[in-house]
């Protein structure tokens, strides 16, 4: 209990003092994170809203597959990303082994399948409602994607926030593919298994805490948002 | 579709935002040992090497197998780890070098104040394995190819013992780092090899203490090589080189020593000298 409560102080000291030091990792935290949910969003959410609506043979199949690359290993696809971007990897040449951008990278390949799979099943229902309507209009299949996807923006807020949760609170990637370097991949989770392993228990803690809290900011603001468009849409 | 435009400009800004981090100045990648690294070693030396030199040092901790496996593939510029044998069969093999001698510290041997196996003050650290062993205390390997992990395989070999028949029962081999294996330990009052450097560091204590030390079986030499350029052309080997030069002169060898926790001295500087055992 003492811990807990030492974790507690320490988070709010660091809040306090704005620590630069962790505030640069809090920061390239939610820019790693973000920046691979909007990629993921980029490939997930057109792919979900297709496999809404096309019918095709082997359509079980991609969606068995689909939900099944949901529970992918973060430290697996973080192993995949980095035999491709290691010098002696096929993308060797760009140089993007331990970068931001290689964390960005495997962090969408772990996110897209979970953002194209949950927006799938929620523009699905969507589909059905509205398939007859689209159709009287003349869309066929593919010209109701976009139009499925800004009809269900608000079911999808809460799929990217599941990525994004996902995607914020991983540490097996990121780890392997940015190396924990500081000041310059060092991100919450890599410097709470840090801490932790240094024996700082209620520093690790306090960390956490602290990711927490940001996911929880991220949270409640996409919440605002949507409630504020609803707002003026209604 | 005002959507997918907005959608494109977010994306554009979001990657602008994560692009930036990585234009930086001049900088090396160095795979080295988590000993080096969590014991606060680099935190104190680096900065003093950047301000001599406008290079950037860009560590990445792992045990020195992974660390020199970092390198075969060409992703450090630099590596700096202790393990003579893997270090010398590295630079044999073609993947860089050659290797120049840094610093050293030691190992000790650490357990449970209680000592089930009754180790405490025993000079000879062979002689504390056996008793280990045949007390069947517990006890933590890192079982990670790490320097300390070798370190710790010869020592076993050295007392005759082979602790792979302990393996699952009192001999616990978690493939982890250092800081891992001593949590592991403190939580389970095992006993466990570990390097000076993170011990000092490590704040995770429970009952553990050092019960052996000073053994010259114990002793702990760490190294530096340039990643072979020939071999993988993306090697910083300029500036690498400046790294390595600058660890082995007066200034970086002074830099290593100043470095202290407690008023103790973790790494001592010995390029000057011939190596121990050479």
């Amino acid at each position: 209990m003492q811990d807990l409560a030492t974790a507690f102080a320490t988070a709010l000291g660091l809040v306090a003092t704005a620590d630069p030091a962790v505030t640069g990792i809090l920061l390239l935290s939610l820019r790693v994170s973000l920046t691979a949910v909007a990629l993921a969003a980029l490939v997930g959410l057109p792919l979900g809203a297709l496999l809404a609506v096309a019918r095709f043979p082997g359509r079980r199949a991609v969606l068995v597959t689909l939900n099944a690359l949901m529970g992918l290993p973060p430290v697996v696809a973080g192993l995949l990303i980095y035999l491709l971007l290691s010098r002696a990897g096929p993308l060797g040449p760009l140089g993007l082994l331990f970068t931001p951008t290689a964390m960005v990278i495997a962090q969408a390949v772990l996110i897209a399948p979970i953002l194209a799979a949950l927006s799938r099943q929620v523009l699905e229902g969507l589909w059905e409602e509205y398939a007859e309507q689209l159709r009287s209009f003349g869309a066929g299949p593919w010209r109701a994607v976009p139009t499925l996807l800004w009809d269900g923006r608000f079911a999808l807020l809460t799929v990217l926030l599941a990525g994004f949760g996902r995607a914020a609170a991983e540490v097996g990637a990121v780890m392997i593919v940015g190396g924990n370097i500081e000041g310059f991949t060092r991100v919450m989770t890599t410097a709470i298994a840090l801490e932790t392993s240094k024996g700082d228990l209620p520093l690790a803690l306090a960390l956490g805490l602290m990711l927490m809290a940001i996911v929880l900011a991220v949270n409640a603001l996409a919440q605002g948002l949507r409630d504020a468009a609803a707002g003026s849409a209604g | 579709m005002p959507i997918l435009r907005r959608t494109l400009l977010l994306l554009a800004a979001f990657l602008a935002w994560a692009g930036t981090a990585t234009a930086q100045e001049r900088s090396i990648t160095v795979a080295s040992t988590t000993s080096t690294e969590q014991s606060g070693l680099f935190g104190h030396i680096l900065p003093l090497f950047t301000q001599a030199t406008g290079i950037a040092v860009r560590v990445v901790a792992l045990g020195t197998g992974q660390a020199l496996d970092v390198g075969r593939r060409g992703d450090a510029d630099v590596v700096f780890v202790h393990d003579r044998a893997a270090e010398e069969r590295f630079v044999a093999e073609g993947f860089g070098g050659p290797r120049r001698h840094v610093m050293y510290n030691d190992f000790v041997i650490i357990g449970p104040a209680a000592d089930p196996a009754r180790i405490a003050g025993l000079r000879d650290s062979t002689a504390a394995l056996q008793r280990i062993a045949a007390a069947r205390a517990l006890f933590v390997s890192r079982g990670d190819r790490s320097g300390t992990h070798a370190a710790e395989l010869r020592l076993w070999q050295q007392a005759g013992i082979d602790p792979v028949a302990g393996r699952g029962q009192w001999y616990r081999e978690i493939g982890q780092g250092m800081g891992p294996a001593l949590n592991s330990a403190a939580a389970q009052d095992a006993y466990l090899l570990a390097d000076r450097g993170t011990w000092l560091s490590f704040r995770n204590r429970q009952t553990l203490k050092i019960l052996v030390e000073g053994d010259a079986r114990l002793f702990n030499q760490y190294g530096v090589m340039l990643v072979n350029p020939q071999r993988h052309p993306g090697v910083k080997a300029a500036e690498g080189q400046r790294f390595i030069d600058w660890l082995v002169s007066p200034a970086g060898q002074a830099a290593i020593a100043a470095y202290k926790i407690d008023g103790e001295q973790l790494f001592f500087p010995n390029a000057d000298k011939p190596e121990p055992g050479a």
